[in-house]
């Protein structure tokens, strides 16, 4: 794969970008809940080319055992690319980017987790992104929450992420690797969407005052898009779930 | 992997006399909830460091070294040389800091001081090139932590600004395959003053500054880090909990003021 080169116009005539969205719009998002068979619980999201699995184990026996906190679960989480998940082959050592990730993403989830029911156990979360296209780690709080429902932990609410950036001088949403890469700042957001809540706010690049306040409202506006995408996500599995057991009823009635 | 860290044992009442405290608009050191601790910075305490500061904000103490060697750069920006940012948590800082490799609060601590500056363009990467793609001017900034008291990150931040600023460096160029000194001493590139400010939620206060005690009963943190045009040029939240969003508004509109003020007792002393 050779690396992409640097475009020339992130934004043309008619005000669309490179992959012919809006300012204001999303890339596709896929959805899946429960598609591993080990995990407790998973998730598995596309967000243009974002392919990211996110798996919870727990609550569960601490290890090591003096992690463990007497009045709450420990909550412990790992952001980690795949090698191959980026241009230039990534080593699979932990960077310290990604220690830096697996920190933030954690505390973007602790405040919805009721961890107080489980005290002295520990809950894992597992984000692997198999490949990598911008906003990765908001695109994995979205999955990795979705996970935690699905492991039946319960939990105050959903949280959804989104990053707004900024390319050609203009504010635009969910930026893609291209637009992250040669644009002039990303804010990455995560939202708990009722009680409207920021549980990861990060910045890097040149953003003023009313361009961040502006930013902001963008970002949380995305999220709460992306948060009823994620409840449909959660109804589908528990729907399919009782079409499989209605129709097992319905043949044995017949028989 | 990061997990839920185990805050240092504080005792209940004194957890509470904190936040009743502070819910009643008060804190613990008599400051105002918009107002830092004393700020003392110092220069050119290290010698065999190119540059070097010293900054007390209250009792935390921080000490950085600026050093600046003849390198490779990224085989991604040939033209560019190179900055990088560490952090030692020194453990004759705190009783909760133990030697090994870098833990995840110090990385956190490091990559944030670094966006400051590289955001900011504080420093002109593109002058440090000797030979494009070959050989490049590496700078180091190490920042170390000499006692704990709270707000590291706004510390730590000042620091590096004010070792940057202190720096003096030689002039490097190419006689044929080597690259020599040029005679003499000039000061770094520094275009960009970027000033962290950190803030704490406690109960529902936001506080400017916390001291160690604060940053235990603290629900979140916030920092903003804004540069000499009052932009922002890089946030961070961290903690248990989060913000709203006019908390967060709020906050960036104090830290905008917060950061001319400290920007101008560093300046004042880093560039003498």
């Amino acid at each position: 794969m050779p690396e992409p080169k640097q475009p020339e116009k992130l934004i043309d005539e008619k005000g669309l970008r490179i992959d012919g969205r809006r300012l204001d719009q999303l890339r596709p998002i896929k959805l899946e809940v429960g598609i591993l068979d080990k995990a407790d619980g998973s998730a598995y999201i596309e967000q243009g080319k974002n392919k990211i699995l996110a798996a919870v184990y727990g609550p569960r026996e601490a290890h090591p055992k003096h992690i463990a906190l007497p009045e709450r679960a420990v909550i412990r989480c790992r952001y980690h690319m795949a090698p191959f998940s980026v241009d230039e082959r990534k080593s699979p050592a932990p960077s310290r980017r990604e220690m830096e990730l697996s920190k933030v993403i954690r505390e973007s989830l602790e405040p919805v987790v009721l961890t107080e029911l489980y005290p002295r156990t520990m809950i894992d979360l597992f984000v692997e992104i198999l490949q990598s296209d911008g906003g990765s780690r908001c695109a994995g709080i979205t999955a990795a929450s979705l996970a935690l429902a699905d492991a039946g932990i319960p939990m105050r609410e959903i949280v959804a992420a989104c990053a707004v950036g900024k390319i050609e001088g203009k504010l635009a949403l969910d930026l893609s690797d291209a637009e992250d890469k040669y644009g002039e700042a990303d804010l990455p957001v995560a939202l708990v969407p009722n009680s409207s809540m920021i549980t990861l706010l990060q910045m890097d690049g040149s953003l003023t005052p009313s361009e961040f306040e502006r930013g902001l409202g963008m970002a949380v506006e995305a999220c709460k898009a992306i948060h009823s995408m994620q409840r449909e996500a959660l109804k589908k599995k528990y729907h399919e779930i009782k079409e499989v057991v209605e129709e097992k009823e319905e043949s044995e009635v017949i028989a | 992997m990061s997990h839920t860290p185990q805050l240092p044992p504080v005792a209940k009442l004194e957890q509470k006399t904190i936040v009743d405290m502070i819910s009643r608009g008060k804190r613990i050191d008599e400051r105002s909830p918009e107002s830092y601790r004393p700020i003392q910075i110092q220069v050119g305490l290290i010698e065999k460091a190119n540059g070097s500061a010293q900054v007390h904000l209250g009792k935390s103490k921080i000490l950085v070294g600026v050093k600046v060697q003849t390198g490779e750069p990224f085989p991604d920006t040939p033209d560019e040389g190179v900055l990088t940012v560490n952090v030692e948590l020194v453990p004759l800082a705190s009783p909760s800091f133990e030697p090994g490799p870098p833990s995840e609060q110090a990385i956190e601590l490091a990559r944030v001081v670094d966006r400051g500056i590289r955001e900011s363009k504080a420093i002109d990467v593109k002058s440090l090139v000797i030979q494009k793609g070959k050989k490049v001017q590496v700078v180091y900034v190490d920042v170390y932590v000499l006692d704990h008291d709270g707000n590291l990150i706004d510390a730590s931040a000042m620091a590096s600004l004010a070792a940057l600023v202190n720096a003096k460096v030689s002039k490097m160029e190419l006689k044929g395959d080597e690259v020599v000194a040029k005679p003499g001493h000039h000061s770094l590139p520094v275009n960009n003053y970027p000033i962290a400010v950190t803030f704490a939620k406690v109960d529902k206060t936001i506080l400017v500054d916390p001291s160690l005690e604060e940053e235990q009963v603290m629900s979140a943190r916030l920092t903003v880090t804004i540069d000499k045009n009052g932009s922002i040029c890089a946030m961070q939240k961290g903690g248990l909990s989060g913000f709203s969003v006019e908390e967060l508004k709020k906050a960036v509109g104090l830290a905008v003021q917060k950061a001319a003020e400290n920007r101008a007792k560093v300046l004042a002393v880093a560039k003498g």
